[in-house]
């Protein structure tokens, strides 16, 4: 078989191609931006007013004030920073903190490295038991709440606001993680510290986003930061640059993007639930419109990505030899789910129709030939 | 026994399945092996080490209707991995 000629890049949940804008953005930023953002002299200055425009644009874009957004060197060190500054800043009070069992696993990470993690539970659909979440906030010792706005693996919105007027009614911080849904969906209604990962609206990579809200009780844990931010180092001003000016084209395409890839993630759904013994997984309504996740039961996840990739589809996978960890998804796990033979499909903002056809048309063959395989065509 | 036994059976078949070592998706096609051809009411202990096989297995008794007794994860002496024991009932539509 020869290798098709066209390729459908269809793993944009985390990290999408990069955006015309974007990309322009930072070709001209690197002639104009490249010195130093904090010397003195035209060349500096010059960087300093591109950097400066980047966090004012990316601050409106994300509800935020400009003096909040802080530029990291990506999303896990903006995780990172947000939840080790606030157990710095509220040991007194505590170290436990309280998130849903279905956070990004640098949020999960970072809470049980230096705090107490106390996990929520998620029902079938992803979805985090808001009421068990707030009576956990209400605890005594809880130093952070941390909830995403929208799963990144399956597309489920989970009920940020709720929590959030739980969580101030109790005066304890929340972390919203907006990595999955910035660009894709209205910023998160509240917050006392966001995060959000610019390669997922089709920035460059190299840059990361935390936002502190005004009045947050936030210390650095790190030993010094000397440079542009409050976390170490200065950022990449043409990285910074294009983040601005791709999240604004993402966002002034979203509402007519929104109906156009709804339709298309749903025929998607329908497709795979076509085929036998396999479940779509997600909230089918309620969910970010890019995002479709399904696993197949008798199927290898390295496998049925290869098969993809082999026939011109790229795609992710939460199954544990898809992983560097060889842990299965903790997210699909947490649901109650299958782990295995899993498929998760991020639609880029341009997509055409057709390869999606091209891909829903594709699938139940691969899926067939991985079970032949396996000698389990006929489970 | 569970009440879905009739009186006059004395005890279910029972069968036990060693997938140690084996990744996912290999010991649920183990498992849905033996459970296609087993009599319903059949009680299988399936050995497992793949972290996965905790949530598939469940998610397969699920999908499959058949009965998940217990998963208990067990020590299995030193210098050996965790082995995770779940316990299944064949409760489910066979036809399938």
């Amino acid at each position: 078989v020869t290798p098709p000629d066209v390729r459908t890049y269809l793993d944009s949940a985390t990290v999408a191609p990069l955006h015309p804008a974007g990309r322009e953005a930072l070709l001209a930023a690197l002639d104009e931006g490249w010195a130093d953002p904090r010397r003195l002299h035209r060349e500096g200055r010059q960087a300093r007013m591109l950097l400066d425009g980047a966090r004012e644009a990316l601050a409106a874009e994300l509800g935020a004030r400009t003096e909040e957004v802080v530029f990291t060197g990506s999303h896990l060190e903006a995780v990172q920073a947000a939840v080790l500054g606030t157990l710095k800043a509220r040991y007194r009070v505590g170290n436990a903190v309280v998130l849903s069992a279905v956070e990004h696993s640098a949020v999960l990470h970072a809470a049980e490295h230096s705090g107490a993690a106390v996990r929520v539970g998620v029902d079938r659909l992803g979805r985090v038991d808001a009421g068990a979440m707030v009576e956990r906030l209400g605890s005594p010792g809880v130093a952070l709440g941390c909830l995403q706005s929208a799963n990144g693996e399956v597309g489920t919105v989970q009920p940020v606001e709720r929590v959030a007027d739980a969580a101030r009614a109790v005066g304890v911080p929340l972390l919203v993680d907006a990595a999955a849904s910035i660009g894709h969906a209205a910023p998160p209604p509240a917050w006392d510290l966001l995060v959000a990962e610019p390669r997922a609206w089709g920035a460059p990579p190299g840059i990361g986003l935390l936002a502190i809200r005004a009045g947050t009780r936030w210390i650095s844990a790190a030993p010094n930061a000397d440079g542009t931010e409050k976390v170490p180092g200065t950022p990449s001003v043409p990285a910074a640059l294009a983040a601005a000016v791709s999240l604004q084209a993402v966002v002034a395409e979203q509402k007519q993007r929104d109906a156009h890839q709804r339709a298309l993630t749903a025929r998607i759904r329908a497709a795979a639930a076509l085929i036998p013994d396999t479940e779509v997984v997600g909230d089918p309504d309620d969910r970010l419109p890019h995002i479709v996740t399904f696993s197949c039961l008798y199927v290898d996840g390295e496998t049925i990505v290869d098969e993809l990739d082999r026939a011109g589809f790229a795609v992710g996978s939460g199954s544990a030899c898809t992983a560097s960890t060889l842990e299965p998804s903790h997210v699909l796990a947490a649901m109650g789910v299958l782990t295995h033979g899993n498929i998760r499909v991020g639609l880029p903002a341009a997509i055409d129709p057709a390869a999606v056809e091209a891909f829903c048309a594709e699938l139940p063959g691969a899926v067939h030939r991985v079970r032949a395989l396996l000698g389990a065509d006929d489970l | 026994m569970t009440d879905e036994m009739s009186p006059n059976e004395i005890t279910p078949n029972e069968m036990l399945l060693d997938a140690v070592g084996l990744r996912c998706p290999l010991p649920v096609i183990r498992l849905a092996k033996a459970a296609r051809t087993a009599p319903p009411g059949t009680v299988i202990t399936l050995l497992t080490t793949d972290p996965a096989a905790e949530p598939d297995v469940a998610a397969w008794c699920r999908m499959r209707n058949h009965h998940l007794l217990a998963q208990t994860w067990l020590d299995a002496g030193e210098g050996h991995p965790q082995t995770l024991h779940h316990t299944i009932q064949t409760l489910g539509d066979r036809s399938k």
